[in-house]
């Protein structure tokens, strides 16, 4: 029972990932190979407010996801918008660029350690059947849940979303519809970097924050996207839960070294069986 | 066919010379060694990437197993240095193959993430399996290559083993350039249904370029553990596939030279900065993007586009 709240407390992450990752595939049909970078960046923004300037929580907290917010609109504008030649290839790699580039500045400005960011609240265990709990993990859970959620009835409800869903099936008729494409696309980023960063907020005082923690728990969320269902929003959900149910589990029965590389065992399994994911309507293209 | 543009080769060739003939130092000539096996790892991504738009993010991977393989079978087995070679090139062209079978089915993106995630199970096993690739702290005592009574242990004369088998290797490519096969990728590339309703088997044909350009990066990476005689999993992690996409696409897709100049300019830039270590990757991620957003063709294309225009003008 241990492996299914440890895993449920980093499943939650990845789903919050996996989620940055569609809603940008949803609204462009890219994929942000810098989405992990935001994670990073939520933590570091999490350690500068809270732990070195002091602020309260309830304000660090916000803080931090608005200026991931501002720092996923520059994104746009800076990496997506000036790409040239709009061809698959390139928008892949120019945010394999930015995403060097925001781990580089990372580097330069929070050093090469790891840093602390100290415990939100006092940690307590709750005994639970078959195991504890931490409060920690219990606040990452709610939060994570609450927040997708909240994202859910933002696309389904909001004007916002529903432009976002409208330029994800027909740009061009979205644009004839009077709705802002580059808006929309631009939005979108911030979103997805709002989202991740509060992943690396959530996380932070459990795993602590390195400049390239980005990479792994960016891929880690991708997993958990094309596992639930790249493009489906309660599959990404879905998704990383079952991966952290994976890992964990798979971490009580093999040495521990092997865990990282559960899911990408998964993705090519997934992407063998059935590209689409579990919970995907839309086919991936195959020829 | 178009004409045979010998001049790449030779001015390699030129270069190599001068540089065998005027520097001794053996810190510089394995420089030069490293260099060229970048170029000939960027040069395989961009036969992938530039000639058929396969997007692979793993070739950190193939040239990580080629040295393994290299590696073990020669410093725990005891094997002759020139056997493994074959192995190296065999053992990659078939786990690409199997790999690729499912793998090539997908596009873009995808695509992208299932190479990236074999490179990282690759890496991971590299690590945790220290019973054979003595993990973290690396595989040590790799013999020198021997043939025709000539070691290939020292500096230069590893310097001039590999300057033949590059000049070699780069006019090859130059014929491939020129051959009807390179149309045929770039036309997958271009559009893949249109081939197909040509009556290409694209699926096949793809797989065939990637198991390939896997097997020759495998070659890279067992020369690479002759050269260094010390291999541990850094040199293969997702770090150097992309440096060597940056490579190939500052040096510019499509073109053979391409893939050789990101390489050189690229892999200059360590020794240049050597003392700015920090800045290294800063300097990669700038010049990829730049190159993406601004100069599609990378240096090579540029330059063949202004040569373009002069012999017009």
């Amino acid at each position: 029972m241990q492996f299914l709240y440890s895993g449920l407390t980093g499943g939650s992450i990845y789903a919050l990932v996996a989620l940055g990752f569609n809603i940008i595939y949803n609204t462009t049909g890219l994929i942000n190979f810098a989405q992990g970078e935001f994670v990073m960046l939520g933590g570091m923004m999490i350690y500068t407010f809270f732990a070195v300037l002091g602020m309260p929580f309830p304000a660090a907290f916000p803080l931090a996801i608005i200026t991931a917010l501002v720092m996923g609109l520059l994104f746009e504008r800076v990496f997506i918008n000036l790409v040239r030649v709009k061809s698959e290839i390139n928008l892949i790699t120019v945010t394999i660029a930015a995403s060097i580039l925001l781990r580089d500045f990372a580097m330069h400005i929070w050093g090469r350690d790891t840093v602390t960011v100290g415990e939100f609240m006092p940690v307590k265990s709750i005994e639970l059947p078959g195991g504890i709990i931490s409060n920690q993990s219990v606040m990452v859970i709610a939060v994570g849940a609450g927040i997708a959620f909240i994202l859910h009835l933002f696309l389904k409800r909001s004007k916002y979303g529903r432009a976002m869903r409208a330029c994800f099936d027909d740009m061009t008729a979205a644009g004839i519809c009077g709705i802002n494409a580059v808006m929309v696309r631009v939005m979108s980023f911030g979103v997805a970097a709002a989202v991740g960063a509060a992943a690396g907020v959530l996380i932070s005082p459990i795993t602590f924050v390195t400049y390239d923690d980005g990479v792994m728990i960016g891929l880690k969320g991708f997993a958990a996207a094309i596992l639930g269902g790249l493009g489906s929003f309660w599959g990404a959900v879905a998704g990383g839960l079952l991966l952290g149910l994976l890992e964990s589990f798979a971490a009580t029965v093999m040495p521990s070294g092997y865990k990282d590389a559960i899911a990408f065992v998964v993705i090519l399994l997934i992407l063998f069986v059935k590209p689409a994911g579990l919970f995907g309507k839309r086919m991936a293209k195959r020829v | 066919m178009r004409k045979i543009n010998p001049f790449p080769a030779l001015l390699a060739a030129v270069a190599l010379a001068v540089l065998g003939f005027t520097v001794d130092n053996e810190y510089y000539l394995g420089v030069a060694v490293i260099i060229m096996i970048h170029s000939l790892n960027a040069t395989g991504l961009n036969i992938l990437l530039g000639y058929t738009g396969i997007i692979s993010i793993g070739q950190a991977a193939f040239f990580g197993l080629g040295a393994y393989i290299s590696g073990v079978l020669s410093a725990t087995y005891g094997w002759n240095p020139l056997m493994t070679f074959p192995v190296s090139f065999a053992g990659s062209f078939i786990i690409a193959y199997v790999i690729g079978w499912p793998v090539l089915r997908l596009h873009g993106h995808y695509l992208a993430m299932a190479t990236l995630g074999f490179g990282m199970i690759v890496y991971i096993l590299m690590n945790e399996m220290d019973f054979i690739t003595g993990g973290p702290s690396g595989l040590m005592g790799i013999g020198d290559i021997e043939f025709l009574g000539l070691y290939f242990g020292l500096d230069q004369a590893y310097f001039v083993l590999m300057s033949v088998y590059f000049v070699i290797v780069l006019f090859l490519l130059e014929l491939f350039d020129k051959s009807f096969l390179h149309y045929k990728l770039k036309f997958i590339k271009s559009s893949e249904s249109a081939s197909n309703s040509y009556g290409l088997d694209t699926v096949q044909t793809k797989l065939l370029v990637f198991a390939f350009v896997a097997g020759f990066t495998a070659l890279n990476g067992s020369l690479y553990a002759f050269f260094a005689h010390f291999i541990s999993p850094v040199s293969f992690s997702l770090k150097y596939s992309i440096e060597l996409v940056a490579m190939a696409t500052v040096g510019g897709l499509g073109y053979i030279t391409g893939g050789v100049i990101g390489a050189v300019i690229l892999g200059l830039v360590p020794e240049l900065f050597a003392s700015a270590e920090d800045y290294e990757m800063l300097i990669y991620g700038g010049l990829l993007a730049v190159c993406v957003m601004f100069v599609p063709g990378g240096i090579a294309g540029t330059l063949s586009g202004l040569r373009k225009k002069n012999v017009r003008s």
